[in-house]
């Protein structure tokens, strides 16, 4: 089975506390952590477990500048066989519609039988897999949380739905998937597995590359564009308890007595 | 003539979702006269009387009664909406695990925009509408132009509109099943499985101790359970620590786990996103123990420590044994 993942490199929440900067265009990036978007990541795992099982290759892909050719790395430390950057000045800007439209111009050069991306990356859209379904005439489901290679035709998916219950389908194969955590658990890759793939050459395709023209994506072609940033409503907002740690922790046990939490 | 909003009903046994009346409040944000259909899908009782309910709040109820509809497969709908919007429409839905699921794809279908998880709306600018959304786990806010002209597709996030129970619209029900179309799918729905029952139901209990990511490590769990049993209270989590595996499923609080009530509720180094806030109602007492004083729960939360969990737990589980 021929796999494509597609990912991003985004700022890793988990490790940095995100700013807003003063003039609001964008949030403060000096010092921001990068990683691999954590969604992706389980999705690269899951088409390698897959290949694994059934043969096949697992490429993966990214729009995005020259840096992000370290997260294609990375994954391909991971296992992945081979990876593609889909780089030019006239992608940046591109909207949920104009990134699936790039990936579609590159997937179609191509012979997938299967395409995963992440159920959401740092914008928290979860928007391009199901576009880029649209746009190819392949079956989609998103949020997807478990995956069985039935035959060469289809799979059997189940999506992970409200209340911790999932739907299970039967879904024809080539299909779009969009992956949610906890589906897998994604290998470690160290160091030295980062420098085992570090001469393997990732080809960069542009705009003319892959047949787009520049006014159909990044900022000329985004009917959807962000204005600006701004730190959220705190509304109420908490008390913050003060003082040393043993205060704090004195004047919690008196409210949580209050409360009524703790028995 | 008034502007027309559409939008998509979710319901499980006969019941419209709390969706169906919070899309009613987020399209008169858009158009305080708009025009409002309802699509509603599905087969047998149900639908009618969902259809029923429903005409209460919008002026127009789309039936389509169709046995390929009987469960919402989001292909087969998504086919059907196609078939049956007007071309430009201006079309809401919620960001549930279906709206997640139908709408992008359907917006390129449609030839329209997408905004998803849209929390407010400010207005229009020319036929430009201005969407707040968030990003980075809700730790920046954005204001995003959505153009509109041909119309759009918005999944509007659960619970941050107040339903509109003004019920007042004398609605009515319009049966559009012939015009359905021709709705074959290449993804076949199979059956739902339910979740697994854990050893304890953290729905039925008071006080939650819940962890989150800021654990760090499965070996520090320990630091949560210790506290929990000298507060006579149960471990609850959010989605990273089931993830990793560290605790069971059936202990996870949010949309894609349990719904609780407690009265009182601990969030450990948990930030606050809207999947896992979703699932905690009845409006407890929320305190929050975060190193990070950026993180979103403490916009919901009564009480906040800005303190590292690993150290201040085991400091208030000795408080509490002083007694």
């Amino acid at each position: 089975m021929e796999i494509l993942v597609c990912v991003k490199r985004v700022p890793d929440t988990a490790e940095n506390e995100i700013e807003v900067k003063s003039d609001g265009t964008d949030i403060e990036r000096d010092d921001l952590v990068y990683s691999v978007n954590e969604w992706d990541n389980y999705a690269v795992e899951e088409a390698i477990q897959i290949r694994d099982k059934v043969d096949g290759s697992v490429t993966v892909i990214t729009v995005g500048d020259e840096e992000s050719e370290e997260v294609l790395r990375r994954e391909m430390a991971m296992g992945a066989d081979k990876g593609i950057l889909l780089s030019d000045d006239a992608f940046e800007g591109s909207d949920g519609k104009g990134l699936a439209g790039i990936l579609k111009a590159e997937i179609e050069k191509g012979n997938y039988d299967l395409i995963l991306t992440g159920a959401q990356a740092d914008d928290g859209a979860g928007q391009v897999g199901g576009m880029l379904a649209a746009m190819l005439d392949f079956p989609y489901a998103s949020l997807v949380n478990s995956i069985e290679v039935i035959d060469d035709k289809k799979l059997k998916v189940g999506r992970e739905i409200e209340g911790g219950n999932q739907e299970m389908n039967e879904i024809d194969l080539p299909c779009v998937l969009s992956i949610q955590t906890g589906i897998n658990e994604p290998r470690y890759v160290g160091i030295r597995g980062i420098r085992k793939v570090a001469s393997l050459e990732i080809p960069v395709h542009g705009a003319s590359d892959i047949g787009i023209s520049s006014d159909s994506v990044g900022e000329a072609g985004a009917k959807v564009k962000r204005l600006d940033y701004f730190m959220p409503e705190l509304g109420e907002g908490a008390e913050i308890l003060e003082g040393s740690m043993e205060e704090i922790a004195e004047k919690l046990v008196e409210l949580l007595k209050a409360k009524g939490g703790i028995k | 003539m008034a502007e027309q909003v559409f939008t998509y009903i979710t319901y499980k046994e006969g019941i419209a979702d709390d969706s169906a009346l919070e899309l009613v409040a987020a399209a008169k944000k858009i158009y305080p006269d708009a025009s409002l259909t309802a699509v509603v899908t599905g087969a047998g009782a149900d639908l009618d009387k969902v259809c029923n309910e429903m005409a209460a709040s919008y002026q127009e109820v789309w039936k389509i009664d169709n046995q390929q509809l009987a469960y919402p497969n989001a292909e087969v709908i998504q086919k059907l909406l196609v078939n049956i919007l007007p071309k430009d429409s201006l079309f809401l839905l919620s960001h549930n695990t279906f709206g997640m699921d139908l709408s992008p794809g359907l917006s390129i279908k449609m030839e329209t925009t997408f905004v998803a998880d849209a929390v407010d709306f400010e207005g229009l600018e020319g036929s430009n509408l201005k969407v707040v959304r968030q990003e980075y786990s809700g730790m920046a806010s954005t204001h995003v132009l959505c153009d509109i002209s041909a119309g759009a597709v918005i999944n509007v996030r659960p619970g941050v509109f107040q339903p509109d129970e003004s019920k007042s619209a004398g609605g009515t029900v319009v049966d559009k099943s012939a015009e359905a179309g021709e709705l074959s799918v290449s993804r076949r729905y199979l059956e739902i499985v339910e979740a697994e029952v854990g050893d304890v139901d953290i729905t039925k209990e008071d006080v939650l101790v819940s962890v989150g990511r800021g654990i760090e490590d499965e070996d520090n769990i320990e630091i949560a359970d210790e506290l929990a049993e000298a507060m006579g209270a149960v471990v609850s989590c959010s989605r990273p620590i089931v993830d990793a595996k560290w605790l069971e499923k059936s202990r996870q609080v949010g949309t894609s786990g349990q719904t609780v009530k407690p009265k009182v509720y601990l969030a450990l180094g948990i930030s606050g996103s809207f999947q896992h806030l979703g699932g905690l109602k009845g409006s407890p007492f929320i305190v929050a123990v975060n190193k990070n004083p950026k993180a979103p729960i403490f916009q919901v939360a009564e009480v906040g420590v800005v303190e590292d969990l690993l150290e201040f737990v085991p400091e208030l589980t000795n408080k509490i044994k002083e007694g």
